[in-house]
């Protein structure tokens, strides 16, 4: 099996790695960047927990193989909060509306909450339904989950007025 | 929005707090069981059979060994010799279960060897070089053709595919049916669905020659599960280590992979190398043994003209598969509701469990309690149809009153409180019933199938296993306890630790608030862990709906503990009775001079550093363990079959519309509000999470899951494709209206809760679409009612479809 080397941006930091050409994106950042915050649900592109932001779009890592993702900027989970001490807007309200019990969808969640605040600070119900309907989660029911976000944009709008933050 | 339970005597307990554990989820610093990483670890890859039933004639792993990186291939006949079978919860001698098939195959996914590799690719790469030679043989799929005297036997040694049978009669039944002026007779069909979490099973394990010690990391939620994996691997107790501390991602009953766990531990102690084993997709749908009940119900039903129903007859098949395992005993607790919240003066129930080549079945939420309340409420509208009565109208009329409780049913389990009229009506007001029923005929009107469901059930809580001495009576278990183990160091931090992991049900939450509402403490200050099997008290793992009742009981009783040794140090120190002592938030008063007081840091103090100040004969240091007993529980069951299966039983009442596609079959849920009883709630948003969660996967057990086979035992759902889980598209903005009748058994009036929602949607979403049905005279009982069913079923009716 092939190795490259894949070079790439992953949180805002500049990086190398070598992965073997089958290796998908979400295997490549769990098992050789360390960053477990991503998810393996399916495998086959269907519940979303592995969902990361490429080049600030959600995608399946599981359905790309990290040397696609070459050149790339990637986000994932652990790039939300400000610091370790800190919770970005969003985490914050996710914990607020308890939108999470198990947890292990919630990063693949939190990216796909992200993409749409990232297009609009007033989202409606419907559009939040819409933005997370490709994310399964067994736990919730969603319900907790459209609080949450709902949540996030009004603090997000509030937070931009004041001339700061983000997601 | 839920509306809360407006309980406001206590400090920490029925109010809104953000959880203990939310906050390293949404950062994705969970631990989950693919997150544990060991150095030198070593990954597993099954070969599954191919086949529903097959003879293994040999298996060659020459080209696998071959493979760079492979380090093993182990067989089931190497795997059997090493190790004991896996536990039944029947007294089933011949039917042995391996976590690798041992000469026969009975189910296609069926593990028949493991592949050890450097990586879990390269173990997957060397499975497909496994060359296994079977010889095929008939299969049985289907559990009515499975009772036929010429069926394939599934395990030729037991000489039947029966599993379990008893009739059970509790009260006068004959008499009740012969006095009754109406009877009806129908079929209900619950179909395989389960829990399907999002996070596959996995398992790491490791064994430590220097301190001859198995250490496991599994994503678990079962009970007993350290001393069985233990005595498989023919290993005492103390020799299995397994770590609580690792996230589950959603369980809701089926994580229970013990022939996980004990395939990863013989290979690790083989190899000496730490060894993981993680599901994939379709191992976890097809291999991963984790799939729901299988149920045909044959009801009868006698009732009078207005509508009192006085008898039932049930007679349950149950499919649990290719093995027993646990499942038979999912007939066994429907027992201790087996009428539901109605007041039926007699019940006969035959349960019946039969192996076919399926999937084995595992614990799915409500341990079989969702198809039962299916099949009682599905009755209840057939009586209301016969009778052409109002539905609500005739549940009211057989609802068990406020006034008769604690109430005592005819299989002998006494339900603890409730009012159900009164949270039957709430639902209805939240759901704007009137308006619905408007739109609902205005729906009809435009030519639309339109319809209401409405569902009543019970969710009973905080079990004793008491099925297990009712299915089993070699099994004479007659305690389910829980613990809970509390200290407070030497600064003053409190730490609670429980011995179970968890799968999102908040139960560091759980701990923190019941110890702090105890030592009038702040939650937020309190550390909550989950220990391991060596250290920690004896656990019964979160099944049952038992926690908050269970864990929540067992904390506050230590907590309790805590708080009389330091009245006592105050008592001694300040020369008073205890009793003229008063606990004010950690400090303790003086009641009748309250300015003689020792602080919570004085008393911490005394008892960590200074004995001299100590009475006579106390320990030094505060720590306490505190083992909760079932409260009603201990007794095992009657020789007719009357036990009290569980202390306390909560209530909801579910009220939906929806409307059916005529074209597509499509089923759109329009409203849902549900009114829920489970006596004080602990912290409402978990406790609202859960029942939302659990009315989703109810609407998926009604509308979309299936895991369906064709008549050769093949799976056809094996992928997200195919099983349908619920999205936000699916379930609608579902309200939630708190009621609270506190239970009498508990430390402050809590049931249970995790298995809400779930217990009833079922029930609830088959009504609304037999009431949108009604109006062309059709009607189903048979679940899930998919796109494919209704539009068959529309599509053959005259008016049907247009």
């Amino acid at each position: 099996m092939s190795r490259h080397l894949v070079s790439l941006t992953v949180n805002g930091r500049k990086l190398s790695a070598e992965a073997p050409a089958r290796m998908t994106l979400v295997d490549f950042l769990r098992d050789v960047l360390h960053l477990t915050g991503t998810h393996t649900g399916c495998e086959h592109g269907v519940c979303g927990a592995c969902s990361v932001l490429l080049d600030g779009r959600p995608v399946r890592s599981c359905l790309i193989f990290a040397v696609q993702a070459e050149g790339s900027a990637v986000e994932t989970v652990e790039g939300f909060a400000p610091d370790p001490e800190t919770l970005s807007i969003l985490q914050d309200a996710f914990w607020e509306t308890h939108a999470l019990q198990c947890g292990f969808c919630t990063p693949g969640m939190l990216i796909a909450a992200r993409a749409l605040l990232a297009q609009t600070l007033s989202p409606s119900d419907d559009e939040i339904r819409e933005a997370i309907g490709g994310n399964l989660c067994r736990c919730t029911g969603y319900k907790q989950i459209v609080e949450a976000v709902l949540l996030a944009a009004e603090r997000m709008r509030r937070s931009n007025e004041a001339g700061r933050g983000r997601g | 929005m839920a509306e809360p339970a407006g309980n406001l005597q206590f400090r920490y307990i029925a109010r809104k707090r953000r959880t203990k554990e939310d906050r390293r989820f949404v950062a994705g610093a969970g631990r989950f069981a693919a997150d544990i990483d060991l150095p030198g670890m070593l990954h597993v890859a099954l070969v599954a059979s191919p086949h529903a039933f097959a003879r293994i004639h040999s298996i060659d792993a020459k080209s696998a060994l071959a493979l760079p990186g492979v380090f093993a291939v182990l067989t089931g006949d190497e795997l059997a010799r090493g190790i004991e079978p896996v536990m039944s919860g029947l007294d089933l001698p011949k039917v042995k279960r391996y976590p690798l098939a041992l000469g026969l195959a009975r189910y296609v996914g069926e593990w028949v060897a493991a592949v050890v590799a450097e990586s879990r690719a390269v173990a997957e790469d060397a499975a497909e070089l496994v060359e296994v030679e079977y010889e095929s043989l008939p299969a049985v799929v289907d559990p009515e053709e499975a009772l036929k005297p010429e069926a394939p036997v599934v395990h030729p040694d037991h000489g039947s595919n029966v599993l379990y049978r008893r009739k059970f009669v509790w009260g006068p039944v004959e008499q009740d049916f012969a006095e009754s002026s109406h009877k009806l007779a129908f079929r209900a069909r619950w179909h395989r669905s389960s829990t399907v979490p999002i996070e596959t099973f996995g398992v790491v394990a490791n064994w430590n020659h220097a301190a001859q010690l198995l250490e496991i990391w599994a994503s678990i939620q079962m009970p007993k599960y350290p001393d069985q994996l233990a005595r498989a691997l023919r290993l005492p107790g103390n020799a299995v280590r397994v770590h609580f501390d690792v996230d589950v991602g959603g369980s809701y009953g089926v994580k229970r992979g013990l022939k996980h766990s004990i395939l990863a531990g013989y290979l690790a102690k083989m190899l000496g190398r730490p060894v993981r084993l993680i599901e994939d997709r379709l191992e976890n749908m097809r291999g991963g043994d984790a799939q729901g009940p299988d149920r045909i119900f044959d009801m009868q039903v006698a009732f009078d003209r207005g509508g009192v129903i006085r008898s039932l007859k049930i007679r349950a098949l149950d499919d649990v598969g290719a093995h027993a395992g646990r499942a038979p005993l999912q007939l066994g607790k429907p027992v201790g509701a087996i009428v539901g919240p109605y007041r039926i003066g007699s019940v006969e129930y035959e349960a019946i469990s039969v192996t076919t080549n399926k999937t084995p079945q595992e614990a799915v939420r409500g341990f079989g309690q969702a198809p039962t309340n299916f099949a009682i409420e599905t009755t209840v509208d057939c009586v209301a149809r016969h009778l052409g009565m109002d539905r609500i109208e005739l549940r009211r009329r057989n609802l068990i009153r406020r006034e008769e409780f604690p109430y005592t049913i005819p299989s002998g389990s006494t339900y603890d409180s409730g009012d159900y009229h009164a949270v039957l009506d709430k639902a209805l007001k939240a759901a704007d019933y009137e308006d619905l029923v408007m739109l609902r005929d205005k729906a009809r009107a435009a030519g639309n199938l339109a319809g209401i469901g409405i569902a009543c059930c019970l969710e009973p809580s905080g079990g004793n296993a008491a099925f297990e001495p009712l299915f089993n009576p070699k099994n004479e278990t007659t305690t389910w306890m829980e613990s809970c183990s509390l200290k407070v160091d030497l600064n003053g931090a409190v730490i609670a630790s429980m011995g179970t992991s968890s799968a999102g049900q908040g139960h560091e939450t759980l701990l923190a608030t019941v110890i702090g509402e105890v030592l009038e403490r702040d939650p937020d200050t309190i550390r909550a862990l989950h220990s391991d099997s060596l250290t920690a008290g004896p656990s019964n793992s979160p099944v049952g709906s038992r926690m908050a009742i269970m864990l929540g009981g067992a904390a506050a009783g230590a907590a309790k503990k805590l708080k009389v040794q330091l009245i006592a140090i105050a008592a001694h120190n300040l020369g008073v009775a205890p009793e003229d002592i008063e606990y004010r938030g950690g400090d303790v008063v003086l009641r009748a001079d309250p300015g003689k007081r020792l602080s919570w840091d004085q008393l911490v103090d005394i008892a960590h550093r200074k004995f001299h100040l100590l009475p006579p004969g106390m320990e030094p240091g505060l720590q306490i363990t505190h083992v909760m007993e079932v409260p009603g529980g201990g007794a095992l069951p009657s020789p007719d079959g009357r036990v009290q299966m569980y202390p306390c039983y909560a209530f909801e009442a579910h009220v939906v519309y929806a409307e059916i596609d005529r074209v597509t079959g499509q089923v759109r849920i329009g409203k849902y509000a549900v009114g829920h009883d489970c006596g004080t709630i602990i912290n409402p948003d978990i406790v609202h999470g859960m029942t939302y969660g659990g009315i989703a996967h109810g609407i998926g057990a009604a509308l979309y899951e299936r895991f369906a086979y064709d008549e050769n035992g093949q799976l056809l759902s094996g992928s997200f494709m195919d099983y349908l889980i619920p999205s936000s598209h699916e379930v609608p903005d579902i309200v939630i209206v708190d009621h609270c009748t506190p239970s009498p058994l508990t430390a402050f009036g809590q049931k249970g809760s995790g298995e809400a929602g779930y217990l009833g949607a079922p029930a609830a979403v088959s009504c609304a679409v037999n009431d949108a049905l009604a109006p062309l005279g059709l009607s189903i009982a048979s679940l899930p009612m998919s796109v494919a069913v209704l539009e068959e079923l529309l599509a053959a009716a005259p008016g049907g479809k247009r």
